[in-house]
């Protein structure tokens, strides 16, 4: 779990700046993102932990944070494991 | 489809673009005519590109002596397959593989490309003096923006080698370039800005409704109807007119029936400018925001921006769904681009009254 929370930081970092950035904070809310990062973030989910985000995944909430981001992931592997 | 527009045309060089063959003769000389064809499928903005089997430097040098070096954006001159050098051109303009015309003298380069590639438009070399009449190579108007549109593909090259060069988040380099966003509603002369805007983007299209300009001219005419236009520019020039959304104004939740961009402008994130825009408006205004959306195989993209932008689907019927922002949480503008709102002058008659 940590780990992953560091594989998502890694790649927030390519985008902005995530020296202070909490587990909790909403990334979307914050104006952290703009629509090229949320396509590239749900590419890079897909690729990276080999899980499908389907139309009905697509909520913000599954989304919007570090630790949102960890958490659906999380559930998407269980699924499938 | 049945009108398909081409937006790069790839030449080959030896007899096609010139007589003779570079490395076994130096002098050789252009084709008659061909430099006119270059010159006015620049003027409509028809940008133009080559895939030769040649060495690079030798290639580069001829143009220039032919004054045509400029005309060529990522000009693959190397020995790979010409479906590779396609392949490379479409990637770094980003644009559709079915936009795409190639015209090389040899048929054994045609089949090769139209092997890998069978949406690609392939052309004999004899057909090059025709182009300029075939309605693929015709667009409905030539604006502003497809006059330049060269130069704003070359300013590109600038900006995205300036990226590549940059080590840091993507938005800190954004805030290098001094972005600047002005929205406003959109005017006569924007008109045909608008629709060449609707029949060229595919990817950046909420809807992939086009519109023609009388269309869109009635809509710009109503009172319900709100045509905004978005121009683009930083400090390597103006990017043109970039962007477009329609909303329909109701009394409790207003519609946008299309949202697009241009795909030049993806990586600068302005499509959630604008639609944070609309979201505040419509915070203003006291109502909700939702928005069509029909999905294609290309526009992903944008129904990730919508989700993602806390927009819920509140009716789906196969690939149409119509999509609801409450509007009740407004996000912020990114830091590294500013927002210029123009006003509609247009006279309130109900506030006046």
């Amino acid at each position: 779990m940590e780990e992953t929370k560091i594989q998502i930081k890694d790649f927030f970092s390519r985008f902005f700046d995530v020296d202070n950035l909490a587990d909790d904070i909403d990334i979307f809310a914050n104006g952290y993102v703009n629509s090229l990062f949320a396509m590239q973030l749900i590419s890079w989910i897909e690729k990276e932990f080999s899980v499908a985000v389907e139309d009905d995944d697509l909520q913000l909430t599954n989304f919007n944070s570090v630790n949102a981001i960890t958490g659906f992931i999380e559930r998407k592997s269980s699924i499938v494991a | 489809m049945s009108e398909h527009k081409i937006k790069v045309l790839i030449w080959d060089l030896d007899n096609t673009l010139w007589d003779g063959v570079l490395l076994e003769d130096k002098s050789v000389s252009l084709k008659p005519g061909v430099k006119d064809v270059i010159k006015e499928l620049d003027r409509r903005g028809i940008l133009q590109s080559i895939a030769s089997k040649n060495a690079h430097d030798d290639a580069m040098a001829k143009l220039k002596e032919f004054s045509l070096d400029e005309y060529f954006l990522y000009p693959q001159i190397n020995w790979n397959s010409k479906s590779e050098s396609v392949d490379t051109i479409t990637k770094s303009i980003n644009v559709g593989i079915d936009t795409i015309a190639f015209i090389d003298d040899q048929p054994f380069e045609r089949e090769e490309v139209a092997f890998v590639h069978k949406d690609v438009l392939c052309l004999e070399d004899s057909e090059a003096l025709s182009l300029l009449e075939r309605p693929e190579f015709m667009p409905r108007f030539v604006t502003a923006d497809s006059k330049n549109r060269r130069l704003m593909y070359m300013n590109d090259i600038e900006r995205n080698k300036q990226e590549e060069s940059f080590s840091g988040p993507a938005d800190k380099f954004l805030a290098t370039l001094d972005l600047k966003m002005t929205l406003s509603p959109a005017s006569e002369e924007d008109l045909k800005r608008a629709e060449e805007l609707t029949q060229r983007t595919h990817q950046l299209n909420t809807t992939g409704y086009t519109y023609n300009y009388d269309e869109l001219r009635e809509f710009v005419e109503s009172d319900d109807h709100d045509l905004l236009i978005a121009s683009l520019s930083d400090k390597y020039g103006t990017y043109g007119k970039i962007g477009l959304c329609l909303v329909e104004r109701g009394q409790k939740f207003w519609t946008l029936k299309l949202l697009l961009m241009s795909c030049r402008v993806m990586s600068r994130g302005v499509g959630t400018v604008m639609i944070n825009h609309l979201i505040s408006e419509a915070n203003k205004a006291g109502v909700t925001l939702r928005a069509e959306f029909v999905q294609t195989d290309r526009n992903r993209m944008m129904f990730i921006t919508y989700r993602l932008g806390n927009f819920e689907i509140i009716d789906q019927d196969g690939d149409k769904y119509m999509l609801e922002n409450n509007c009740q949480n407004v996000a912020e503008t990114p830091a590294y681009v500013s927002l210029n709102v123009v006003r509609n002058e247009r006279v309130d008659l109900v506030e006046a009254v």
